[in-house]
């Protein structure tokens, strides 16, 4: 909250923090978080539960409110708008249109269960975004077939695997053209056999150049696909760098021992 | 081997038991006889029940009955969504208000309630204005003629609904996980529309069966309004034999309709609840509709589906 101009130089980069606090009460998760992300970057945050990772994630749509340091996505601060020296606490409104231009893939998969699967692909451009049904349904349809489920359209979420969800619910999440996708933990509640094809479809959407945030822990993925691996540990950013470097040559004991335990 | 099947002597005790006393049941209620004033008639007076059955006093009193019941009903939903949204915000202001009206009408007998809309009004202010607060009254009215039996019934049974359906309404919002929210958020959904779009729908399947319940017995509470003069179907029964002392027959008239109506708003609810478990359960049971066409055609054409065939296989990625 220094800056006097956060739009400047920020041109390039599609998340960036700086010093990032957040506290539940007395309880600190986040300690200070510096990190970027940049344009069609791969990120992708590991540590272990409680290190802060999820919460971070959590920050960068504002489904959690940072009580300090300075978070900006696409140049502009999320949650605020600096007028002259003083931040304004961003509308309701404002929040939302924040929101929808970023998605979202949840680990519990977060569909809406009363609604067939090609109405929670377009409940998002119809009710938000007031888009014409008739386009919004092909659209949906265009999705279903890219993640490999053309056959689901008319079924409900709970007639399908958890896989299944899963890549419905990451097709719900491009159904609003997002410039960010942020993915908390997409295959932990999965069986094992099913995790292969969510990773698909992630892989494919990091080659078309999407920028991506992942917390994951699922190493393989993060080091063929991510561009950046990020370890967190107890709310700060232990160590980040190249995948096959932080994961194979890590620097620090605790990136050490949290891998050791993974791997 | 033969296998010996447990034999449950008592379940054949206790069906005796019950056969008997249905036919007792059935004996004075159709059979028996009685000698009233010296002559014989049967003992529950069937022709007196049919011929007041559908008397134009009853129909009149069975109108005034479902239009309290709609009108209680519409309005204590409504009122039970506002008070249930208060409760849940974070607005102390809102919430504690909210407690306290639930707090309020919870706390007194509707009985009380009603004459106090009947009578208290009236005698509080005589007249009702409606205008500036403590500014210039645009409209002045009567209060003895603007607040009727009906007006008082309907708004003290709308008042106090209110209150049960906000808790009603309350249980369901908060059983939608919070993971709903949250996806609608990451959406960009606003709050309302999120509510409305998202977590009212599905806490609906908790909020319909209760809310059935509170419609059944809204059905019977409008009886009350006959004590602050209203005629609703009990006072039309009790006006009839208070002028003909047919005591029992018009009060079997009034039970009769009542089941009537209850039973066809029991039939509603259960398809009502099936609407709302669209996607909660993967396959729906066929409703009792379905069950019988299906066995009229079974017995008719006669072909036996194989378990394989079963429409419902469990899906697999």
């Amino acid at each position: 909250m220094t800056d006097p101009s956060p739009g400047a130089g920020r041109g390039r980069l599609m998340v960036e923090a700086r010093g990032v606090h957040k506290a539940y009460g007395r309880l600190e998760v986040l300690k200070g978080i510096d990190m970027t992300v940049a344009r069609g970057e791969v990120l992708c945050l590991i540590g272990p539960s409680g290190s802060g990772k999820s919460t971070f994630l959590r920050c960068i749509n504002h489904l959690e409110k940072i009580d300090g340091g300075e978070l900006a996505v696409d140049g502009e601060l999320v949650g605020y708008r600096q007028v002259g020296h003083r931040l304004h606490e961003l509308k309701d409104k404002e929040v939302c249109a924040k929101r929808a231009e970023i998605g979202m893939v949840f680990q519990r998969f977060n569909l809406f269960p009363h609604m067939s699967v090609l109405d929670n692909i377009t409940s998002g451009p119809v009710w938000v975004r007031k888009a014409a049904t008739g386009p919004s349904r092909d659209r949906a349809r265009d999705l279903l077939d890219r993640v490999g489920l053309a056959d689901k359209v008319d079924s409900y979420p709970n007639q399908l695997s958890g896989g299944q969800q899963q890549r419905v619910a990451i097709a719900r999440a491009l159904a609003m053209d997002p410039k960010l996708m942020l993915f908390d933990e997409p295959t932990s509640a999965l069986d094992p056999e099913l995790v292969g094809d969510v990773l698909d479809v992630m892989r494919d959407l990091a080659g078309e150049g999407m920028t991506m945030i992942v917390v994951t822990h699922e190493m393989g993925f993060a080091r063929e696909v991510g561009d950046t691996v990020v370890f967190m540990d107890g709310g700060v950013v232990v160590e980040q760098g190249d995948p096959t470097r932080v994961l194979t040559d890590p620097q620090h004991d605790r990136t050490r021992s949290f891998l050791a335990k993974v791997l | 081997m033969k296998v010996v099947p447990v034999r449950h002597p008592w379940r054949w005790v206790a069906s005796a038991v019950i056969l008997l006393l249905v036919a007792m049941l059935v004996n004075t209620l159709l059979f028996s006889h009685v000698v009233r004033g010296g002559t014989r008639e049967g003992r529950f007076q069937w022709a007196v029940v049919g011929h007041y059955l559908f008397a134009t006093p009853v129909l009149r009193g069975i109108v005034v009955t479902l239009e309290l019941t709609v009108i209680a009903m519409v309005a204590g939903v409504i009122i039970g969504i506002v008070l249930a949204i208060m409760r849940l915000s974070p607005n102390r202001l809102l919430s504690g208000s909210a407690w306290v009206y639930i707090w309020f009408f919870r706390g007194t007998p509707v009985l009380v309630q009603l004459t106090f809309w009947y009578v208290g009004i009236s005698y509080l202010y005589q007249h009702l204005t409606l205008g500036v607060p403590f500014g210039t009254a645009l409209v002045t009215l009567n209060s003895t003629t603007l607040v009727t039996s009906f007006v008082a019934g309907a708004l003290g049974l709308s008042l106090n609904e209110g209150a049960y359906m906000s808790e009603i309404v309350r249980a369901g919002i908060i059983s939608v996980d919070e993971g709903q929210n949250e996806a609608a958020a990451s959406l960009g959904m606003s709050k309302g529309l999120t509510l409305r779009r998202i977590v009212l729908p599905q806490a609906m399947r908790i909020i319909i069966p209760p809310t059935g319940n509170e419609t059944i017995s809204m059905l019977k509470t409008t009886s009350l309004v006959s004590v602050i003069s209203g005629v609703d179907l009990f006072q039309a029964t009790q006006n009839i034999s208070n002028a003909n002392y047919e005591v029992v027959p018009l009060l079997v008239v009034a039970s009769l309709w009542y089941l009537f109506f209850t039973s066809v708003m029991t039939i509603g609810q259960y398809y009502i609840e099936r609407h709302y478990a669209r996607g909660s359960s993967r396959q729906l049971p066929p409703t009792p509709l379905q069950r019988l066409t299906a066995a009229l055609r079974h017995t008719r054409t006669r072909p036996v589906p194989a378990l394989s065939e079963a429409p419902w296989v469990a899906p697999h990625d």
